[in-house]
């Protein structure tokens, strides 16, 4: 497919090529089209430009540092490999990139109720923290399984004072806290705004999360620069909605040079069937408001997910990406819960980096990609989380109790 | 005339409204289905719609997300919904059939697969939930070139212009729902409906039916004089879940529930 020099996605009502979308019940439509007024109205307002930069230089501790980890790339003999440290953020991860700019979106129409569904739990931290300062009220949706998988999340939004509801329905993980938060979404239309943590969901929300994590990718081209002069030879980051990739990615789209490489959780093993990664072992379909990739069986019901990391656990992924992979902008593989895991020791003793377990998959395949490179090629890895939610499940891994 | 054309026009000649059951085909056997549908027929029901189960039914409330995970459980998919529709149609010619559920089961087995089986099943109308006028032109048009009707929502927050485009591009009739909400929810607001139900008449003039809310006799026959057609699910359902054990009763507790609504919905048309 033919890329025009030009990157310009998506159309008006949020389509990327074939995927993308408004794929949603009629009462969500109204709500919708509010939210996507409003985005294009403050996307474009100086004020609210400043107060998001504002808060995301003291609130959040942008910029985040590009770290050169001279050791694990000596160590792996190739690619210079430089971390984007976005678990240096506040609550530890990149999803509070999103939530600081939805959250003054939802002031500034204002809501003052705040709903969103998460996996890890990061996402739920990462609202109910901007929840906390606003004083606005906040419910997290959160599938039964990953509520007992991430239990220390769960109590710091309980801290924070958000409502966490456990999801029973289905299987129980973060593609069900989407329904259920969606069900709360046409329920309260009136008062409540949606915080989606990733790049899914209807339009507006695949372009608007990708443009609140952009400045992921912005900061790391100018770094990169600063640093070596010149831009990297290729981008490294876990793919589980999708956001923190596309953060990474979307500054560099018209950068030829610059593969683009997202990592999908394979899980047991794609050839398994236990996965979550239909953009590497899917179809397209419809689910969540928009067209892409997904795990499906061929009836069109949605498959049950599988991945050591509750962040990866969805059969979806971001519109864009599926027509990144399409075009062949992007290339996209998949590290399974094994090599995550060695991905996950090598770091925390290479460098005295503990990554989440999502990030752990994007570290992981840069242990299979720098040693094909010269010394002189540059890799910059999206270290997307930090690994303190993961500590109970890494300990009953080894036995040990917590 | 489509069937579902036909039957509106048959009841506004005499003055009823529609009783529009929802049942999800395959809850909770698929052998329940079939003789299910003629015996509420027989109960007084005018149209049926039968929902496709799908494993994430965002729109629905937990009465029928459960009917969609008993339905699963027996391996029911749109291929045999659509199996079941045309089982019933051997037996019954007079009562239009409308597929409700959701769009990746369809994405699936691809619109002109899906619009040509559907044709064969003689099903008379298709609303999918999460398939919005925008993005729905080309199944839509694969439709109504086989005189299926597509069947639209129309929510509380609906704007004018919206219940326009309904208008022009829905047939059929048009199925408004009463609350803002999930399906099984809370109880609807009389007066609400009743304000709503004059701006969207005053922007079209397709047949509405009622849902979302509906739980007894007293709400059927309150609903049926605001619109054209009731259209009753979860209250039904929630025979089926209470009665798991015994499939026989739950059958007639539908039945009955189903015939004291006519009753109630009759009286009042009779009278106006
Ligand atoms: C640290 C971390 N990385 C990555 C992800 C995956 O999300 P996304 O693909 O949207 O970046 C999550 C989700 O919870 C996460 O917590």
């Amino acid at each position: 497919m033919n890329m025009t020099e030009k990157y310009n996605m998506p159309d008006e009502r949020g389509h990327f090529g074939p995927y993308g979308g408004m794929f949603v019940a009629e009462t969500l439509i109204p709500p919708i089209q509010e939210l996507d007024a409003a985005y294009q109205h403050y996307l474009n307002d100086p004020d609210f430009i400043a107060e998001l930069d504002t808060d995301l230089q003291y609130y959040v501790g942008r910029p985040s540092p590009l770290y050169h980890a001279e050791r694990w790339s000596r160590e792996l003999g190739g690619a210079q490999i430089y971390l984007k440290r976005e678990d240096l953020n506040h609550t530890g991860s990149h999803k509070i990139n999103n939530t600081v700019g939805q959250a003054l979106l939802a002031k500034r129409m204002g809501k003052t109720r705040i709903i969103a569904e998460t996996g890890a739990g990061q996402h739920g931290v990462a609202t109910a923290t901007v929840a906390a300062r606003l004083g606005l009220e906040c419910v997290v949706y959160m599938g039964a399984v990953d509520v007992a998988r991430q239990s220390l999340n769960v109590y710091r939004m309980k801290l924070l004072g958000a409502t966490v509801v456990a999801v029973e329905s289905g299987s129980k993980t973060l593609k069900d806290a989407l329904n259920e938060a969606l069900r709360d979404w046409v329920t309260n239309v009136d008062n409540t705004f949606y915080i989606i943590g990733t790049v899914a969901g209807p339009h507006p929300y695949p372009a608007m999360v990708r443009d609140f994590q952009a400045i992921i990718g912005r900061e790391a081209k100018q770094q990169c620069l600063e640093a070596t002069g010149r831009l990297p030879d290729a981008l490294v980051a876990c793919v589980g909605g999708g956001s923190n990739a596309i953060g990474l990615f979307y500054p560099f789209i018209e950068d030829k040079s610059v593969k683009l490489i997202g990592v999908e959780a394979a899980g047991d093993g794609v050839s398994t069937g236990r996965h979550s990664a239909p953009l590497c072992a899917g179809r397209p379909g419809v689910l969540h408001g928009n067209r892409t990739y997904l795990m499906a069986d061929d009836d069109g019901e949605i498959s049950e997910t599988h991945s050591i990391s509750a962040g990866l656990d969805y059969p979806g992924v971001g519109p864009e990406h599926a027509w990144l992979k399409d075009t062949g902008r992007a290339q996209y593989v998949n590290i399974t819960d094994n090599e995550a895991l060695d991905g996950f020791y090598a770091l925390t003793r290479m460098e005295g980096i503990i990554p989440a377990l999502e990030s752990s998959h994007a570290m992981a395949y840069t242990m299979k990609l720098a040693p094909t490179m010269g010394k002189d090629e540059i890799i910059i890895v999206n270290l997307s989380g930090r690994g303190d939610k993961d500590m109970q499940t890494m300990a009953k891994r080894e036995g040990i109790e917590l | 005339m489509s069937r579902l054309a036909a039957k509106f026009e048959e009841l506004a000649k005499t003055g009823r409204k529609a009783l529009i059951p929802f049942i999800t085909a395959g809850d909770p056997n698929p052998e329940f289905t079939v003789p299910m549908m003629h015996a509420m027929v027989d109960a007084g029901v005018d149209v049926i719609e039968l929902g496709v189960p799908f494993s994430d039914p965002m729109a629905d409330g937990p009465v029928i997300q459960r009917a969609s995970e008993r339905a699963l459980a027996h391996k029911m998919s749109l291929k045999r919904t659509l199996a079941i529709a045309m089982e019933f149609r051997k037996t019954n010619q007079h009562t239009p059939v409308v597929l409700m559920g959701y769009l990746n089961p369809i994405e699936a087995m691809g619109y002109e697969n899906f619009a040509n089986a559907a044709q064969r099943a003689e099903v008379d109308g298709v609303l999918t939930v999460d398939l919005p006028p925008e993005e729905g032109q080309e199944c839509r048009e694969l439709l109504k070139a086989r005189d299926i009707d597509p069947i639209f929502l129309l929510a509380p927050n609906s704007s004018d212009e919206r219940i326009k485009k309904m208008d022009e591009i829905g047939s059929g009739y048009i199925y408004y729902v009463s609350l803002k909400g999930v399906t099984g929810a809370g109880h609807l607001n009389v007066a609400d409906v009743e304000d709503k139900l004059k701006q969207i008449r005053a922007n079209t003039s397709l047949p509405i039916g009622i849902g979302f809310g509906v739980k007894d006799a007293e709400t059927a026959k309150t609903v049926s004089v605001l619109g054209d057609g009731v259209v009753v699910g979860s209250a039904l359902i929630s025979k089926i879940e209470a009665n798991l054990d015994d499939l026989a009763r739950a059958k007639n507790e539908i039945c009955e529930l189903l015939a004291s609504m006519r009753q109630a919905m009759d009286e009042r048309g009779t009278r106006s």
